[in-house]
């Protein structure tokens, strides 16, 4: 293995390893304070957060592993975090695990035990052991595992500095670490294949530069894929031959035993952690106080008749809490970049430079900006739901239900706060599927949570509404809700059963002890996420505001119209001479028509005309065409652009709401309303998500495809709704 | 007696014996410590009878009963 040595080292590579939950996040916070960041490995969407600290003018990096169980090959995770200490080779490797839960924890340190890390243990939640009345004795077990142990509590940063300490001691230490470690026995079936598989393994340098060698023999009885793949790019001959022992070893015991050598390996190393942890090491009271309680709530919040009562006013609180305090911000940042547009609007002077940045870049990013505030909010909420430990218990009691389509207890949150519960918002839905494990099963999410009804269609529902079903507000919001439900879990199953084709994942969930979070990590959770949104989306975002702007603004007038309106303005100037007043007021009213006629005559509105074509089918003409392209850039603006299409081919220049226009429009009806309903609800997320998804799933493929997917989705819903109801002549 | 996790009663306590699962299911169950001589207890059903919550190793998890097939148990006879 490798030595380290203080003295000719500037920085020292140190990484935190550990069970999801155990509190590295805390622990990592605590070491780092603000000098971190984050990013992502290359190509795949597991978040690689690293920081700096200083102790004793030695420099730390800390990266922060991703949270894993174990460390095979089976999760995007845990190969992350494998490789990781195999080929950075920290100077050492931070193990937290949770005191309370020491058992269970220790199984991944024997793993990182094989690797042969150098490892230093953290027992952390020490104050909830104390609680709980375990008493554990730190130098017999460090004595027993043969690394240094340090009990902290990380959440009050209890321990720190002895762990600081420990971490240069352990660092400066030349001789090589982890050599003292007995090697784990795995019981006589398994040990002498792999001493005969270590040796062939040594003689020949097989893979050796990487790998502790019994690591890699175990590894090729474990069956694990990378190692194996790497041994047969390595050196064929001897990765066949470690194969055929794999082989009869595996023959051997299920004749024998009825069993694999995996699950032997697995229960040898609980038998060691049970060796580790007798009596004179770890002793539990009787009374158990904290469990106690959970299991108490438990009983309730789980209970089969009250529990979903009690989901359901949890969840409706999350909802009102996100939204009603979200309100305010948002219009201040309303306000705000509307402040913006005028102030840049009164110093550029007017013309496609002061268009650009006014109406496309300001307004562009603004509408993105804009969810910020519900973010922080949601976030908030959803970091104290799952830091408490309820986020577990809701995917407990859900899992049923979503997993008939196709998908899992988790994807729930998602759901619901793209607006299950009308009016939430699919950017914080889509970053909510992190807590999904599985690829297939949170892209299928990914992909159906903007179906919901999120709070942009809300303003654009309630135009339609008011125009044609005025005394059914209630009940035309209560179908859209549940149609929403109904086509995102239908839609989930037939990808499930397509494009995401694949067995469901193993549900298999640890329901935690109940914790009560503390302000500030949920603070960092909430803004770790947030900030992300913003520089992520952002980039991708501009780009978009800015062809969006382009759409509607470009080609400009031809030259017969332009002419038209110079006359016109020079005819005003010289009519009204002194008028100064009556100029102003007469050239503003030049310049919106001039803004319309550039409007009609954009590619956007060329577009729209083209595609009635298509939309005649579902009844939608092109005006109403033009509205959905500009919902693109956020569902909201499809009223705002409804408004000037409508009012711009209206030639008596009356100054109407738009759900009155639509009521007599003769284009207009309740058929085409519901298949305009429909079509809002189901057609291409708005930019923002598709941003999102984008960075969720790391590949623009699914951005493009929920843009193609939900319209087409949408068309045919539309469609059939139009056309249906012409065929039984309601039309 | 000997049976799959999957019919044990609520709060019913046993010992596992026998994992059946291989692959990343039987990979899952190991990692959270769902081993042959392990105590375990049955906590509760979720509303819809399914999944099953259970008591293990001083901690609690959650998982399908399809799951939960995979897993045998031996259980008190109780004459049931
Ligand atoms: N009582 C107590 N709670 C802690 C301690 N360390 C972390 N926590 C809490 O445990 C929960 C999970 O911590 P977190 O750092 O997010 O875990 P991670 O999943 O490993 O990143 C949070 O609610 C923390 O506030 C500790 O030492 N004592
Ligand atoms: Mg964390």
């Amino acid at each position: 293995m490798k030595s380290a040595n203080i003295e000719n080292k500037t920085e020292l590579l140190i990484a935190l390893a550990g069970n999801p939950n155990c509190g590295k996040s805390t622990l990592f916070n605590e070491l780092t304070g603000a000098r971190q960041h984050v990013s992502n490995y290359p190509g795949i969407t597991v978040e690689k957060k690293e920081g700096i600290t200083e102790y004793n003018g030695v420099s730390l990096k800390i990266i922060d592993l991703p949270g894993t169980y174990s460390l095979t090959a089976y999760s995007i995770e845990e190969l992350v975090a494998r490789n990781f200490i195999v080929e950075e080779k920290p100077d050492c490797v931070i193990n937290i695990a949770d005191a309370t839960n020491l058992e269970r924890h220790l199984y991944l340190t024997v793993q990182l035990l094989e690797l042969g890390a150098p490892v230093i243990l953290v027992l952390n939640m020490m104050d909830l052991a104390q609680k709980q009345g375990i008493k554990i004795n730190i130098n017999k077990l460090s004595k027993r595992l043969g690394i240094p142990v340090v009990p902290m509590v990380a959440r009050t940063g209890q321990g720190k500095e002895k762990l600081l300490k420990t971490i240069i001691k352990f660092c400066s230490e030349t001789s090589k670490h982890n050599t003292s470690m007995i090697p784990i026995s795995y019981g006589p079936d398994i040990d002498p294949v792999l001493d005969k598989m270590e040796q062939i393994i040594k003689q020949n340098n097989f893979m050796t530069d990487l790998y502790p060698a019994r690591w890699i023999a175990l590894k090729y009885l474990e069956e694990d894929q990378q190692i194996i793949e790497k041994g047969d790019k390595t050196n064929k001959e001897i990765s066949s031959s470690l194969k055929q022992f794999s082989k009869e070893l595996e023959n051997h015991l299920t004749i024998t035993l009825d069993t694999y050598p995996e699950a032997i390996i697995a229960d040898h190393r609980y038998g060691f952690i049970s060796a580790v942890l007798k009596k004179d090491v770890i002793h539990y009271s009787a009374k158990d106080n904290a469990k106690e309680l959970t299991d108490a709530i438990d009983k309730v919040v789980t209970n089969r008749f009250v529990g979903p009562i009690i989901m359901v006013a949890i969840l409706y609180t999350v909802y009102e809490f996100t939204f009603k305090y979200s309100e305010k911000p948002v219009e201040w940042f309303e306000l705000f970049f509307s402040f913006i547009g005028a102030k840049v609007e009164s110093i550029l002077p007017a013309g496609p430079l002061q268009s650009l940045i006014v109406n496309g870049i300001i307004d562009g990013v603004g509408a993105v900006l804009g969810f910020v505030p519900i973010i922080v909010f949601m976030f908030f909420a959803i970091a104290f739901l799952e830091d408490t430990g309820y986020l577990a218990r809701v995917a407990y009691m859900l899992d049923r239900i979503f997993r008939t389509f196709g998908l899992h207890g988790n994807s729930v949150m998602a759901f619901i706060i793209s607006g299950g519960i009308a009016g939430g918002c699919a950017v914080p839905g889509v970053m909510a599927t992190r807590t999904l494990r599985s690829s297939k099963e949170r892209i299928a999410t990914i992909l159906t949570v903007p179906f919901m009804n999120c709070g942009a269609k809300l303003p654009v529902y309630a135009v339609i509404i008011a125009a044609f079903f005025p005394a059914h507000h209630a009940k035309v919001m209560l179908i859209l809700t549940l149609l929403a439900w109904l086509i995102a879990l239908t839609m989930a199953w037939i990808l499930r059963l397509t494009l995401l084709q694949g067995p469901p994942t193993p549900f298999l969930l640890e329901l935690p002890t109940y914790r009560l979070p503390t302000f500030k990590g949920l603070m960092i959770h909430t803004w770790e996420r947030t900030w992300q949104y913003i520089k992520k989306a952002g980039t991708i975002i501009l780009a978009i505001s800015v062809l969006l702007w382009a759409m509607m603004t470009f080609p400009g007038l031809p030259r017969e119209q332009q002419k038209y309106f110079k006359e016109k303005e020079t005819l005003i100037v010289s009519t009204l001479g002194k008028n100064q007043e009556e100029i102003k007021k007469q050239l503003e009213q030049i310049n919106k028509e001039k803004k319309l006629a550039i409007f009609y005559n954009s590619y956007a509105s060329r577009l729209g005309r083209a595609m009635s074509r298509v939309t005649r089918y579902c009844g939608f003409e092109w005006k109403t065409n033009v509205a959905l392209l500009g919902g693109f850039a956020a569902k909201e603006v499809i009223i705002s652009t409804m408004g000037t299409a409508y009012s711009l081919s209206d030639k008596t220049g009356a100054n109407i709401p738009l759900s009155e226009r639509l009521s007599k429009d003769p284009n207009w009806n309740y058929v085409t309303a519901w298949a305009f309903l429909v079509f809002v609800m189901l057609y291409s997320p708005c930019f923002a998500t598709v941003a999102c998804i984008i960075k969720e799933t790391g590949q623009y493929k699914w951005g493009i495809f929920s843009i193609i997917f939900n319209t087409a989705v949408a068309f045919c819903f539309a469609t059939l709704i139009y056309q249906g109801s012409k065929f039984v002549g309601l039309l | 007696m000997i049976i799959p996790m999957r019919l044990m009663k609520e709060h019913q306590k046993g010992i596992i014996r026998r994992v059946r699962a291989t692959g990343e299911l039987g990979r899952r169950i190991r990692d959270l410590g769902l081993t042959p001589g392990t105590p375990i207890e049955v906590q509760g059903r979720a509303p819809l009878r399914d999944p099953v919550a259970i008591k293990v190793r001083h901690f609690r998890l959650t998982l399908r009963n399809n799951e939960a097939d995979y897993i045998d148990v031996e259980v008190e006879d109780n004459g049931s």
